[in-house]
Parts: C-alpha cells; sequence; structure tokens
C-alpha cells in the first residue's frame, strides 16, 4: 500500500485544494460544494473537510433540513429583532429555498452527488461525528 | 443554425440550458470524462458565465475550443478533446 507522503510526492505536481466546513446552515453550504466541483473540473485535487456542524451538510438525517437564519444576518432585509421570533428561520428558509427552485438551483443532495462524482473526496472530522452523535453514512 | 459555415459534427451535445454556475462546467466535465481523445463535444448553455469559463477550463486542461457560435438564447461551444487527463 502507498503511504500519503509517497503518494503525495507523485502528485505533488498537481494543485490542490482542501475547503474545510464547519457550518450547517443552507447558505454555508452551497459555496465550499460549489467551489469544490468547479476546482475538480478545472483539473484540481479536491478535498472538502467536514467538521462541527458542517457535518449537518452531509449526515443523512439533516441533509435535507439545512436552514438559513434570520439573526446575526445583517444582508436580510429584515430587523435582526424580528429574526428573533419563533418560526422565523422557518420562514426565510422556505422562502428562500422557494427562490431557489426559481432559479433551478441544484439542492446540497445533487451537489453533493456531482462533487462526489467530479472526484471530490469527502473527509468527515471523527470528534464532529462523535459530537454529532451521527453514524456513520454512505 | 445561424451560421452557414462548415460546422463539424460533434460527438456528444451536452445540453445544459438552464442550469447555472458552475452547471455547464460540470456538465463538460462529465462528458469529458467519457470521451476519447479527437472527440468533439458541443456544449449549450445560457449561463453568461458559460464562455470564459470554458475558455478558462479548456486552456487548463489541455483541450481546444473549435467554435463559440452565440444563438438567441444560448451559446453554443465546441471543444475538441485534445488530452485526456484526470
Amino acid at each position: 500500500m502507498q503511504t500519503l507522503q509517497e503518494k503525495s510526492k507523485i502528485e505533488l505536481k498537481r494543485n490542490k485544494l482542501v475547503i474545510v466546513c464547519s457550518k450547517g446552515s443552507l447558505d454555508m453550504a452551497y459555496p465550499p460544494l460549489m467551489l469544490a466541483t468547479t476546482a475538480a473540473a478545472m483539473g484540481m485535487e479536491v478535498h472538502l473537510y467536514f467538521t462541527f456542524w458542517g457535518m449537518n451538510m452531509i449526515a443523512k438525517k439533516t441533509i435535507d433540513s439545512l436552514k438559513i437564519s434570520p439573526v446575526g444576518n445583517p444582508a436580510l432585509p429584515l430587523p435582526n429583532i424580528l429574526g428573533m421570533l419563533p418560526g422565523m428561520t422557518g420562514m426565510v428558509t422556505s422562502m428562500m429555498k422557494k427562490k431557489m427552485q426559481k432559479m433551478k438551483m441544484p439542492t446540497i443532495k445533487d451537489m453533493i452527488a456531482t462533487a462526489k462524482e467530479s472526484g471530490v473526496q469527502f473527509h468527515a472530522c471523527s470528534p464532529s461525528m462523535d459530537m454529532m452523535a451521527s453514524r456513520k453514512k454512505t | 443554425m445561424s451560421t452557414s459555415e462548415t460546422t463539424i459534427t460533434p460527438t456528444t451535445v451536452v445540453d445544459s440550458r438552464g442550469t447555472m454556475c458552475p452547471g455547464p462546467i460540470t456538465d463538460l466535465f462529465k462528458a469529458y470524462r467519457h470521451s476519447n481523445i479527437g472527440d468533439v463535444i458541443e456544449l449549450l448553455a445560457t449561463d453568461p458565465a458559460a464562455k470564459s469559463d470554458t475558455q478558462a477550463w479548456a486552456k487548463r486542461s489541455g483541450n481546444e475550443i473549435v467554435k463559440m457560435i452565440d444563438e438567441k438564447d444560448h451559446v453554443r461551444i465546441q471543444i475538441r478533446i485534445l488530452k485526456k487527463g484526470h
């Protein structure tokens, strides 16, 4: 078996990209996947490293329920104090999801599938996995 | 078809109309992985960034852009595969 060191010597010439995904909100999930897929298409070796709430992006249980938080997001046309009201997160998320559907944006699941197809390698942080109490998935 | 010049018949046509960044490039890449040297891939895209993206991609991967044709609502880009990498 090849050790990582030997492997890196051979693949030294190939550009590499590692992205750390540590957030579990919907708006934080898209950019790393887009960058990773494009970089892989450009011939780079890409690794995605998931830690903390980034685990939610790849965990079966949470992948379809990623949300956008209206609190602490100054870009939303909504005062922060209103964002604290119960149900606001759900409302903002469903509004955003509808907009994305209209624009035919792929879902996070689709994006992960394309990234995998393009050869992006996924790594999950094992302490985070224990912390978030998620079981190993495919 | 808007151009009357002799057009090359593409080996594969990738219809990426309606997808946004990075749709066209990933679709092209998928087709590229299944292609052979000498193939011509035609990419249809509505994304305005597709042109520059494809140019950059071709440059990096060592392939050749044969033609870029502007249609009414989309762009047709023909790429000849000269090199197979990853």
